[in-house]
């Protein structure tokens, strides 16, 4: 067994999303990614069923693994019971922990990724706020949202919110208590280290590509070259 | 066996257990941002139309969900973190959960099969919130999307109905297209009210309401949201492309509002409305507007006569005021974007082509 393999083998998506593909294709047919990208599942879980090492760490640096969006909608159609989308969380989780994942375009993007949303969990409590979805970063949002933004301590009042607020209630500010013990089991179960190698591997990244990190978060989060997930521009 | 009880037989495997009280609430990240008027209903909903306890706890944080599903944290540690919500119920006294967010439910669902599958799971989380944040928790008795719970209350709030889901000016049922959002049963469809197939959490509350729901081709279909392809800038043709799709395909039935169970499904098919017409000029609704998006809440919220404005209405992109007109409401349009005084705050910019 090669290495890529034994990390696999131990992943719990991966035992769980991957009993015996039989190669009907299904999974693709219904797959929203599938649909807009030149994206596969039934050709990933076939490639990851052959166990063939080298193959498998060609998937780990490709753009074809990015291209899921975690929908789950394959899991209910599948007659043997896989779950692509399982595999593809534990092709993810290899390629970050092999740090293979700043070989694509898609898989550079975990910085922007990181920089956003882990770092808002550690920060204000939740994955999102409204301090954090601003319109700069999401004009398609359109004008209402601007407008909030630029009212957010009457619009949300107005509304019932506790808006960065002490006590219950929605947006209320998350007690300092409540962020250590949630900076505490990232420690204990590993996200701090997870994060922390996706920080380490794209400083390595952005220097080799001679950007500095700011240039680099930039580019991660607004590039799309339009390839084609096998390396190739269309 | 008549035909009827092997049907009532069959609906059995598409029922769940939902809890009639006493509920540890989990805020949702996407809902209180950009929903918190629904929020808010749910809870004046339960506490004061229907009785009912409910904890609503400064100390509860996000599951990590979008996280999690944007690959940046690992299950260990979004199992942990949501074991500190167990706890946290667990030690205000409860045991039942209601999540007010799909993706946190559907993880909450996946650890709670990862436990039963894998005990030995369990146990290290276990080990993990102790050694992290010195807390013990009993897992719950009983886990129940928000939604689930309106749902298991239909009726008595059909009791208490002020505007049904009719359009007053013809008489006949609103046309609603429900959107019950991919991880609500995709995963673990024995945990949704009708499973993946035949989904009934959102039409049974249009039905018990006076509504008629639709069934149109890509009624299962996902909203686009696909975490890491609308979370980065670049990604975003997933999102819109995937919304769009599902817009196409509902549009010739002329549906008089879109419900949503999925905060995120709800704030995407709103604002890429807004986008779409951007782009290119292409409007869903009548006369230049768009389909109204509301969430359950919402929903609920106008048929128990709520002002809209305390829904939070007025955050949506897509203008109500055609669903709030067909449903008889009497709504104040110059209070829309005023503070909790009554004063104006300012206005909105229009878009280019979607009325507002």
């Amino acid at each position: 067994m090669g290495r890529i393999i034994d990390i696999l083998n131990q992943d719990t998506h991966f035992c769980d999303g991957l009993n015996s593909c039989m190669n009907c294709g299904v999974c693709t047919a219904v797959c929203p990614a599938a649909e807009f990208y030149n994206y596969d599942p039934r050709v990933i879980v076939d490639t990851v069923q052959r166990g063939d090492e080298s193959e498998i760490e060609e998937l780990l640096k490709s753009n074809t693994i990015w291209y899921c969006g975690e929908c789950m909608s394959c899991k209910p159609r599948c007659p043997r019971g896989n779950t692509p989308g399982e595999v593809i969380m534990a092709l993810r989780k290899a390629s970050i922990e092999t740090g293979l994942f700043v070989e694509s375009e898609k898989g550079r993007q975990q910085f922007a990724i990181k920089r956003a949303i882990a770092d808002s969990v550690l920060g204000v409590g939740y994955c999102v706020s409204p301090d954090i979805a601003v319109p700069e970063k999401h004009p398609e949002q359109g004008p209402v949202w601007e407008w909030i933004c630029a009212n957010k301590e009457q619009v949300y009042e107005r509304v019932h919110a506790n808006y960065d607020g002490n006590g219950a209630g929605a947006l209320r500010h998350v007690d300092e208590a409540s962020l250590n013990e949630l900076k505490e089991i990232f420690k204990v179960t590993g996200g701090t280290a997870f994060m922390e190698s996706i920080e380490q591997c794209s400083k390595e990244k952005a220097a080799a590509l001679g950007m500095d990190i700011e240039e680099y978060l930039h580019e991660t989060y607004t590039f799309n070259s339009g390839g084609d997930g096998y390396g190739n521009n269309e | 066996m008549d035909m009827v009880t092997t049907n009532n037989r069959q609906w059995e495997k598409y029922q769940k257990e939902i809890a009639d009280d006493r509920y540890y609430y989990a805020r949702s990240c996407i809902r209180q941002t950009f929903f918190p008027g629904s929020e808010w209903a749910f809870i004046d909903i339960l506490r004061n139309k229907l009785g009912k306890d409910i904890f609503d706890d400064p100390k509860h944080t996000t599951c990590t969900g979008i996280g999690y599903h944007s690959d940046v944290v690992p299950f260990q540690t979004t199992m942990t973190v949501v074991a500190r919500h167990f706890a946290l119920m667990t030690e205000a006294g409860y045991a039942n959960i209601t999540p007010s967010c799909i993706t946190s439910f559907g993880i909450y669902t996946e650890i709670l099969h990862a436990w039963e599958e894998h005990p030995e799971l369990l146990e290290r989380v276990r080990e993990d919130l102790y050694k992290a944040t010195k807390r013990e928790f009993d897992v719950p008795k009983n886990l129940a999307h928000t939604s689930d719970v309106i749902y298991k209350f239909r009726n008595q709030i059909a009791m208490q109905m002020v505007h049904p889901l009719v359009d007053v000016h013809t008489g006949k049922p609103l046309r609603v297209v429900d959107h019950i959002g991919c991880h609500y049963a995709k995963m673990f469809p024995s945990k949704g009210v009708g499973g993946a197939e035949f989904p009934a959490v959102l039409s049974g509350m249009v039905d018990a309401w006076g509504g008629e729901c639709i069934d149109y081709p890509e009624r299962r279909h996902c909203c686009g949201f696909g975490f890491r392809n609308y979370l980065v800038q670049a990604n975003r043709g997933y999102s819109v492309a995937n919304s769009m799709k599902k817009l196409e395909s509902m549009e010739p039935y002329e549906p008089d509002f879109i419900v949503t169970n999925c905060p995120g499904c709800g704030m995407f098919l709103d604002k890429w409305q807004y986008t779409i017409s951007e782009m290119s000029g292409k409007t869903y609704g009548k006369n230049g507007y768009g389909i109204p998006v509301l969430t359950y809440e919402e929903m609920a919220g106008l048929v128990l006569g709520y002002n809209p404005w305390d829904l939070g209405l007025q955050m949506h992109q897509v203008a109500v005021e055609p669903l709030l007109d067909k449903m008889g409401i009497d709504y104040d349009p110059e209070k829309k974007y005023c503070d909790a005084d009554g004063k104006l705050i300012s206005l909105p910019k229009c878009p280019t082509f979607l009325k507002q």
